[in-house]
């Protein structure tokens, strides 16, 4: 055999720490290695081109290259020996920048380790047999969790570009936060005439399936092959006979529900369809407060429906869809403002959210665009915000930016010196992250234009004002500026709640098995150079499921999303890792612990003619960890590209040096 | 803040011991205030300060002793944690007071002087009581405040209430001998540590006791 090692410095990554001349050289004495030289960037197109030209000046078999973590560049050293006409798998990486050159500055013991590294790739390589990839058909169709804009947006990409979309919202209507925003910055458009269009759209589109009112409860198989489990939770109501007219709303005497899309400052029926552009624009029943089911009354809805549609006996449904991706896109939910007691969130009426604010702003919210304070209904004249209320705290564990808070506040101001012209506004802040297009103008535009006074620092408390102007609150804060603490009585305040991640978003990211942070925003594959991957293969991410993003920025990842799942499922078949468990069915007994022990049920027993039974891999679902090899009694399954043979290999070797050093 | 003559050179002027004794005195996390001002924002005390909190904080961060340990905010604050409890970044900001106020007591700043005395005269008379005697305490602070009638209305009211008495109460048994050792445990462990005699802290009677005695005796009584 015939290997090639080529010692990379990675700049001064590797070199500073690591004699890569030194590593070269001893690898020139390495059995079958009969090239070895050490190169500033071996990922470089001339570093890859000195591989691919020495592969076939010296006709070699195999290539080590002693650099980075696998996990940056064996793929494209992979393609590198490829091209150069050696299989792909007559390659081994040792990684001597994360497991040795970046760990310990002591560059004469860092460089013997590099050596031993090389040694066992190079061993290892001496038992590589070249592996060739199966191909398997994929479903030609898209699962996306959430309708919120970020799922809409990727929805639509999707379905324009061929592929069916299963499109799956919790909630009874698509549109997420969006939906209940009244304008969006920096433009001040009206938030869901933009929305509006594209609602429909998902909702008209051939290849779009909506299930709305339903969750993922269970994902199986991999890339390409998902087998979905959805539930649709029952709206007791038929809504293939619903029209959406709405006449059960208005007879239904159970009016005192929080109402959800309106963020609980007005009230709603139990019978309810959340807003007049829902898609599906389909009644549904909160069984939790309906009286007919907490009483056993009523029924009046089912007597008015002109369509026949209400039945209190309809049950959830489960249905399963096969899919080829998934693209999660669950948005986010907003920080508990009631857990900032010295803000008297939730004590006090007229300390109210951003987004209950928003809809008071909304014409089509419940006070049809007017403000006013939640306790009297008065117009307020003096309106305060407070920035960062759950962001950037780490005493409430919320130490991440939300985001979006400065600008939407801005806005906020905007609209509020514009509904209320004699009106003052407030807001206090830390810093003003106004990063986006236009977005620095914006808030500029608040504080010059609009006369919206902008205070540095942060709130201590509110509290009631006693005195003449009793309805009135004292919020007390901090001017950084100034040096000085500041008081002012307003009519109104509105806490600029941060981010969180949606409710259930862990529960779920274990479901598709992809990592989630402490937060329970969904991990990216890597943040700079794979965004919207993730660790899962044929699991991608849109929106605020990842971070707080602000709508351009989810539309965008939504896109991006829908763009790797068009070039994901554009071929017609898919390759598979041939990196899988083999089973060598003479060596089998069929004791069946194989099929047991496998997490993905990629082992079957399969019988012969005699009856007995043998142990079967399903190649397509495997995904090469290797317990099944390990659990084998009679070692009949090996992992192949790790087999028994190639890690004694890399072991022998690593045992080999040790005892020569030992012994020196 | 007073304007400096001269602008503060960062790199010269930032004393990093001084740094580095507080955060190790106080446990805090310094780095970690990002200067939002809650502190200032909650403190009952803000409008009589000169410098307020988080600007105390600053000079901290910036490593300027001398401005940080000879200003009377320090002195003023009541210690009643409001800063702490608001700090969106759970910096026990009292905590950094307190610990100011000791180290501004050692380098012999004390620009507050009613409040030195007023501390002073507590601990002698728990010294030498075991417990404090609220009626000589008074009578000893009045005195040495120079302001002799200044609570001597109170008085009266508070005698005829059984609120103050003539005499003390001294503790029973072993107690004042207990409170004594204490005293003189802390006085010696602050004798042995150099940094005390080294500042030019003006001597008397009851200057013995506080300088060691009073900031690891404070320390003490919270843990």
């Amino acid at each position: 055999m015939r290997i090639g090692v080529m010692v990379c410095h990675c700049g001064n990554n590797i070199a500073a720490t690591v004699d890569c001349e030194a590593v070269a050289a001893a690898a020139r004495e390495f059995p079958d290695v009969v090239y070895a030289t050490d190169h500033m960037y071996a990922c470089s197109d001339p570093g890859q081109g000195t591989i691919e030209k020495t592969i076939r000046e010296l006709k070699l078999d195999g290539v080590v290259v002693a650099s980075c973590s696998p996990r940056m560049h064996e793929v494209t050293f992979r393609r590198a020996v490829e091209r150069a006409g050696l299989n792909r798998y007559m390659f081994e990486m040792a990684n001597i920048r994360e497991h040795v050159a970046w760990i310990s500055l002591d560059r004469k013991r860092n460089t013997e380790k590099a050596i031993d590294l090389v040694r066992m790739a190079v061993e290892k390589l001496r038992y590589d047999r070249p592996l060739t990839a199966k191909s398997f058909e994929v479903q030609k169709r898209v699962l996306i969790i959430g309708a919120g804009v970020a799922g809409i947006q990727a929805a639509l990409d999707c379905a324009e570009g061929g592929l069916d979309v299963v499109l799956v919202e919790r909630k009874q209507s698509i549109g997420g936060v969006m939906s209940k925003l009244d304008k969006t910055f920096p433009t001040v458009d009206c938030s869901v005439c933009v929305l509006g269009p594209k609602m429909v759209d998902v909702g008209q589109h051939p290849r779009i399936t909506l299930h709305a009112l339903s969750e993922v409860e269970e994902l199986s198989g991999y890339v390409g092959n998902f087998e979905v489990k959805i539930r649709k939770k029952t709206p007791f109501v038929d809504w293939t006979k619903c029209t959406g007219c709405g006449a059960c709303l208005e007879k239904c005497p159970s009016r005192k529900v929080r109402d959800g899309h309106n963020e609980g400052i007005c009230t709603t029926t139990a019978i309810n369809i959340p807003f007049p552009q829902a898609i599906p624009k389909r009644a549904a029943i909160d069984a939790t407060v309906c009286l007919r089911f907490t009483k056993g009354k009523c029924g009046v809805c089912q007597k008015i429906c002109p369509a026949d549609a209400v039945d209190y006996d309809l049950k959830d449904e489960v249905v399963t869809e096969k899919v080829g991706a998934v693209i999660a896109a669950t948005g986010l939910d907003l920080f508990d403002h009631t857990k900032c007691g010295e803000y008297g969130g939730g004590r006090y009426p007229d300390v109210i959210t951003s987004l209950q604010y928003e809809r008071m702003l909304s014409a089509s919210g419940p006070t049809a665009g007017h403000i006013k304070r939640p306790s009297d209904g008065r117009e307020p004249k003096t309106v305060v915000f407070i920035a960062c209320v759950g962001s950037r705290d780490r005493s409430v564990d919320r130490p991440y930016c939300s985001n979006f808070c400065c600008m939407y506040t801005a806005k906020q101001a905007i609209l509020t010196r514009d509904h209320i012209p004699d009106s003052r506004a407030y807001v206090f802040y830390m810093d003003i992250r106004a990063t986006g297009k236009g977005y620095e103008e914006f808030v500029r535009r608040a504080q010059e234009e609009y006369d919206v006074q902008y205070v540095r620092g942060r709130v201590a408390q509110i509290y009631p004002s006693t005195g003449p102007d009793g309805d009135q609150l004292v919020v007390r804060g901090a001017d950084t500026l100034l040096g000085a603490q500041v008081e002012i009585k307003a009519d109104l305040v509105v806490l600029a709640v941060g981010a969180e991640s949606a409710k259930g978003a862990g529960a779920l990211a274990e479901k598709l098995r992809i990592s989630y942070d402490a937060y329970g925003f969904f991990l990216e594959s890597h943040p700079k150079l794979r965004p919207v991957e993730t660790n899962t293969v044929g699991v991608f991410l849109a929106g605020a499921c990842q971070a707080p993003k602000d709508i351009p920025a989810s539309v965008a990842q939504a896109s991006a999303a829908a763009g790797k799942v068009l070039a994901l499922l554009s071929k017609d078949k898919l390759e598979s890792d041939p990196q899988i468990a083999q089973v060598q069915t003479i060596r089998c007994i069929g004791c069946g612990k194989c099929e047991r022990t496998c997490p993905f049920g990629a082992i079957r027993m399969r019988e012969l003619r005699d009856g007995s039974k043998r142990a079967e891999v399903v190649e397509t679902v495997c995904q090469g960890c290797g317990i099944c090899s390990v659990t084998c009694p009679v070692r009949a399954i090996q992992l192949a590209h790790f087999t028994d043979s190639q890690l004694l290999a890399e072991v022998n070797a690593l045992c080999r040096t040790w005892d020569e050093n030992t012994e020196s | 803040m007073q304007t400096p003559p001269r602008p503060v050179d960062l790199a010269d002027d930032r004393d990093p011991a001084f740094q580095a004794e507080v955060a190790r005195r106080s446990g805090q996390a310094l780095a970690s205030c990002y200067q939002c001002g809650n502190c200032t924002a909650g403190c009952v005390f803000t409008p009589d300060y000169d410098i307020p909190v988080h600007q105390v904080m600053r000079l901290v961060q910036v490593g300027l002793r001398k401005r940080a340990l000879a200003c009377r905010a320090i002195w003023l604050c009541a210690t009643c944690q409001a800063c702490t409890t608001r700090c969106p970044n759970n910096i026990d900001v009292a905590k950094v007071m307190d610990v100011l106020r000791h180290m501004a007591r050692l380098a012999g700043h004390a620009p507050e002087p009613n409040v030195k005395t007023f501390t002073d005269s507590f601990l002698s008379s728990v010294a030498k009581h075991g417990r404090v005697f609220e009626a000589g305490l008074a009578a000893v602070f009045a005195l040495k405040s120079g302001k002799p009638l200044q609570d001597a209305s109170l008085g009266l009211p508070m005698l005829t209430r059984g609120k103050l008495s003539l005499t003390p109460h001294e503790p029973e048994g072993n107690g004042k001998a207990e409170v004594a050792a204490i005293f003189s445990r802390f006085r010696f462990a602050g004798q042995g540590a150099s940094r005390c005699a080294d500042q030019g802290v003006s001597r008397n009677s009851h200057d013995d006791v506080q300088r060691g005695g009073k900031p690891s005796g404070k320390t003490e009584d919270k843990r």
